[in-house]
């Protein structure tokens, strides 16, 4: 017999080596209570939370907890369903209808989890024949909707403008395309150019999708995402997004004005072959998503941490992914790996949980050490964040 | 239009400033094997061959392709049609 695990031994063997270098496992946190967006116990001690994507802090919300509690009372624990079948309840339309407020568009449609919905319209969208055309930094669950479907893939270079615009060019005319861009790429909390990208994608005949998964709720004026900050909302065929960010709780979704994207429900396998979100999870979804509308005040709030900390970070000598504060996620760099997982104990033991990302999640092979605010961390969190990260990073040799 | 031979040597040209190791190279070189380029260092390359020919290599063609005389056939089928 073939042992079909031993394709992992080179895997297997790096995490010993690791781990026997003396520090923790960093991918098997255990969180034993959770205080507050911001808070929680870790190891017995208070730990303040740098890597949660809970942007704008809604997850101890006290309308969206009494609105779960309420559903889950009156429609109980789940729907043990497909959304086509027994699976939609009032509070599935319903949160459609908050998706549909809250972007001012036509349609909206939702999946079990974010990745899903990637999953599922990728695949969908684009069939023998057609290309897909992607960053080459592109979210997993991105290439995995590409490697579910029968389309052509075509990678180009990070946010690179004019490499997209090459391939485009070179792709045969009738053929039919679909440009996959993000708003924020999740590693290094960079934007993309999407202003200039979507006009190029427009004036080559192609659509355009945009996973907003990390701009919802936080970036543009209504929260809309990159899209909307950049005013080419209306320009992009559709939108992808997740509740389990700025959301506060786990879903996907996906919206659209084009007048045919109905018919996705019937034939988007990973919208059909899965149960639909428990009524609680959607209750707490729509209450949610209709408070983000009008949170002007904390997405001012959450710009303010996030220049800080970028701003502290680089003044202690740190290296950032990007220039400038471009999202709520700060990604330090750090040299390797076993440096980086040193610095992420180093920063556990001072009482500070930020996410250790290593690759293939990773671009170019880096190690990070990715931070992302809440609007509920106040300025006094982010002057204890900053004075860990010192007192930290002096300690590992990182600064 | 380019033939085999000068599609082979254009490719060792482009491969150049990726052959960090300094391997030689022949038809039956393999990127991954021979070359040990990650995916990166893939993707740079591949974007290099697609711009200098004017031609996509979609990421489904990529995964057929292993050494360097694949890529030289890949590129003349490609430029064909």
């Amino acid at each position: 017999m073939i042992d079909l695990l031993s394709k992992f031994d080179p895997l297997i063997e790096e995490r010993e080596t690791l781990l026997a270098t003396g520090v923790k496992d960093p991918f098997s946190l255990v969180m034993e209570e959770v205080l507050s967006p911001t808070v929680a116990i870790c190891n017995g001690q208070e730990t303040i939370l740098l890597g949660t994507y809970n942007y704008m802090g809604m997850t101890f919300d006290d309308d969206v907890r009494q609105a779960g509690l309420k559903a889950l009372e009156e429609f109980g624990s789940g729907t043990t369903g497909s959304r086509v079948l027994n699976g939609t309840y009032s509070l599935h339309r319903d949160c459609e209808e908050a998706l549909k407020e809250f972007y001012d568009m036509d349609h909206a449609m939702v999946f079990s989890t974010g990745y899903q919905a990637n999953l599922g319209i990728i695949s969908t969208l684009a069939g023998k024949g057609d290309y897909v055309i992607l960053d080459i930094d592109s979210h997993a669950s991105i290439y995995d909707g590409c490697a579910m479907g029968n389309a052509e893939i075509v990678a180009f270079r990070h946010n690179d403008v004019e490499a997209l615009e090459k391939r485009l060019k070179r792709l045969p005319a009738d053929a039919g395309k679909l440009v996959v861009l993000e708003g924020v790429y999740s590693m290094l909390g960079d934007v993309a150019p999407l202003k200039e990208m979507v006009r190029i994608c427009k004036e080559n005949g192609a659509m355009v999708l945009v996973d907003e998964a990390h701009s919802m709720g936080f970036i543009g004026e209504n929260g809309r995402g990159v899209c909307e900050e950049q005013g080419v909302i209306d320009d992009v065929d559709f939108i992808i997004g997740t509740f389990s960010k700025s959301v506060g709780t786990v879903g996907g979704f996906c919206v659209s004005n084009h007048p045919k994207a109905e018919i996705l429900r019937l034939v988007c396998r990973p919208y059909v072959f899965t149960a639909s979100l428990p009524p609680s999870v959607m209750a707490t979804a729509s209450t949610s998503i209709r408070k983000l509308m009008h949170s002007g005040n904390k997405r001012a709030h959450l710009w303010e941490n996030s220049k800080k900390l970028h701003q502290g970070l680089r003044d202690l000598g740190f290296t950032l992914g990007t220039a400038e504060a471009e999202s709520a996620i700060i990604a330090v760099i750090m040299p390797d790996l076993e440096k980086g997982a040193m610095m992420w104990q180093a920063l556990l033991a001072e009482g500070l949980y930020v996410n250790l990302a290593r690759p293939p999640a990773t671009p170019a092979n880096m190690t990070l050490l990715r931070c992302s605010l809440c609007a509920e961390h106040t300025s006094e969190q982010v002057d204890q964040i900053l004075g860990m990260f010192e007192a930290a990073g002096k300690a590992v040799g990182a600064i | 239009m380019a033939n085999r031979e000068e599609i082979m040597a254009k490719v060792s040209e482009l491969i150049g400033p990726f052959n960090n190791k300094g391997v030689v190279l022949t038809a039956e070189t393999t990127f991954q094997g021979d070359l040990e380029w990650d995916s990166l260092t893939v993707m740079d390359f591949v974007a290099a061959v697609e711009d200098e020919f004017d031609i996509i290599i979609t990421m489904n063609m990529q995964a057929e392709i292993e050494s360097v005389g694949q890529l030289a056939d890949a590129v003349a089928k490609l430029m064909e049609n």
